[in-house]
């Protein structure tokens, strides 16, 4: 299982009050952990990236294991702390506005 | 039992703000979806519990919500807006091309004969629609694919469609207004479209009288007179009487005709309200006083009303989707400003109060008179 805390706005929206884990096949991935969550929370679709690109959106970032994977690659695999979750992956909101 | 409900739409959420017909003490219910900008929520007109809002941000998009017990409990719904086919280029700020983007849905306009349909009108410009209660939304392509459409350009708050209004008597006709593009008229029920700006005159864009450009920032219309509309333009009250085909000015002695509200009365459909704005650079009353203006003679001739409303210090404005009249006798009249206040006038503007002082800057305001 992978661990996936969400910003508090996006945990309000699927109904959650913590981090959430989602099941992924295979070697995970930064895509997969993403459709796997949408998955799960359908109403997540479009709020982290785009319904037809599938692009992030862009006050978004993914985090893991004090790494920055925004820019990675959707097939970029996860670390193995992520993998065996013992560290959860993290979509985090940019810190701005008011 | 008889009463109204607001829905303010406001930057930070919405509230559901109820009363009797008295329209004297109010409930107010709210935030939901806090910390969300609701641009704005309405109601079916044939199912008063059926309320649609649109909820965005800049972090995670749109989110479109449905209510089936008037805005107590709310359940997400579909929030796809994929433009149809290849989305094309309309102008940027600076004239080149842009591709269409889509941004936020601006306004929800249910249909008039079943709950689950409900048009949308988004940014950047294009108009959807929902038949299964807002599970999934379709473009309707007729209005994009005009041909003026590559030459649409936004005004300062992006190419926004704010308005649908949709005939009575004939809801085949429909029409639109898209900031800075103009107003647009379909007969067919949204398959084709014509631009119905002959009259306007805006001399902010190189040619003031094209056939599209003009900032037009609300229309408004009575439902027994539906080929009689109003227009509160970036500068200019507009009116026709030939459903668009030709406009004129009706300003009148406003003391300035730069605003973005205008509503007509519930029950006179020569009564109409607007809400003089200083300046497009000064986005507040003219001498720090809040005013509505009142004409009973469908314009030109304009009476303010102030009692009960700010006559110094008043650095507010009143945004294009934030006034609404109800349908009680007398008519009420409602509108929210950016300084978080919601004024109620339960005869017709003669006094008004302020429901509500402190809200986060308010996008919209609509009401519901509940029978």
């Amino acid at each position: 299982m992978i661990r996936v805390v969400l910003p508090p706005h996006l945990r309000t929206l699927a109904r959650v009050t913590d981090e959430v884990a989602v099941e992924v096949d295979g070697r995970p991935t930064l895509g997969s952990v993403l459709d796997a969550l949408e998955a799960s929370y359908p109403v997540l679709r479009g709020t982290i990236r785009d319904h037809v690109t599938l692009k992030r959106r862009p006050f978004l970032r993914f985090f893991a294991c004090e790494e920055d994977l925004s820019h990675e690659r959707p097939d970029t695999p996860l670390p193995d702390a992520v993998v065996r979750g013992a560290e959860p992956f993290l979509v985090v909101g940019a810190m701005a506005g008011g | 039992m008889i009463g109204v409900r607001l829905l303010v739409g406001t930057r930070k959420g919405a509230f559901v703000l109820t009363s009797d017909g008295k329209r004297d003490k109010w409930e107010v219910n709210g935030p939901h979806f806090a910390g969300w900008e609701i641009y704005h929520l309405k109601g079916s007109p044939v199912d008063q519990n059926r309320l649609y809002a649109s909820q965005s941000s800049g972090w995670f998009g749109q989110i479109v919500q449905r209510s089936n017990d008037g805005g107590k409990t709310w359940e997400p719904v579909g929030n796809k807006f994929a433009y149809d086919g290849v989305p094309g280029t309309h102008q940027w700020y600076d004239g080149t091309p842009h591709p269409w983007e889509f941004k936020r849905v601006w306004h929800l306009e249910p249909s008039l004969h079943d709950p689950d349909t409900v048009y949308a009108g988004v940014e950047d410009a294009a108009l959807f629609q929902t038949t299964d209660g807002g599970q999934n939304w379709t473009e309707l392509p007729g209005l994009r694919g005009h041909g003026s459409g590559p030459r649409w350009q936004p005004g300062a708050g992006g190419l926004c469609l704010h308005t649908i209004l949709i005939d009575p008597s004939d809801p085949k006709r429909i029409f639109i207004a898209i900031s800075a593009a103009g107003a647009f008229r379909s007969d067919d029920g949204a398959k084709t479209w014509q631009p119905i700006n002959r009259g306007l005159r805006s001399e902010g864009i190189p040619n003031p009288t094209a056939e599209v450009g003009h900032c037009v920032h609300r229309i408004a219309m009575h439902r027994s007179r539906p080929r009689t509309l109003f227009m509160q333009k970036h500068w200019d009250v507009m009116r026709t009487d030939d459903g668009g085909d030709s406009w004129q000015e009706v300003s009148g002695n406003l003391p300035t005709d730069f605003g973005f509200v205008i509503d007509v009365h519930a029950h006179e459909p020569e009564t109409i309200y607007v809400v003089p704005i200083k300046s497009d650079s000064e986005h507040f009353p003219l001498d720090g006083r809040l005013r509505v203006y009142r004409s009973r003679g469908g314009g030109n001739e304009w009476e303010a009303l102030t009692n009960g409303l700010p006559q110094r210090d008043c650095y507010v404005n009143v945004l294009r989707d934030a006034m609404s009249v109800d349908s009680l006798d007398p008519c009420g009249v409602y509108f929210g400003t950016t300084g978080g206040q919601v004024y109620a006038s339960a005869n017709a503007g003669d006094s008004w109060t302020a429901v509500v002082r402190d809200l986060p800057p308010v996008i919209s305001v609509e009401v519901q008179t509940l029978r």
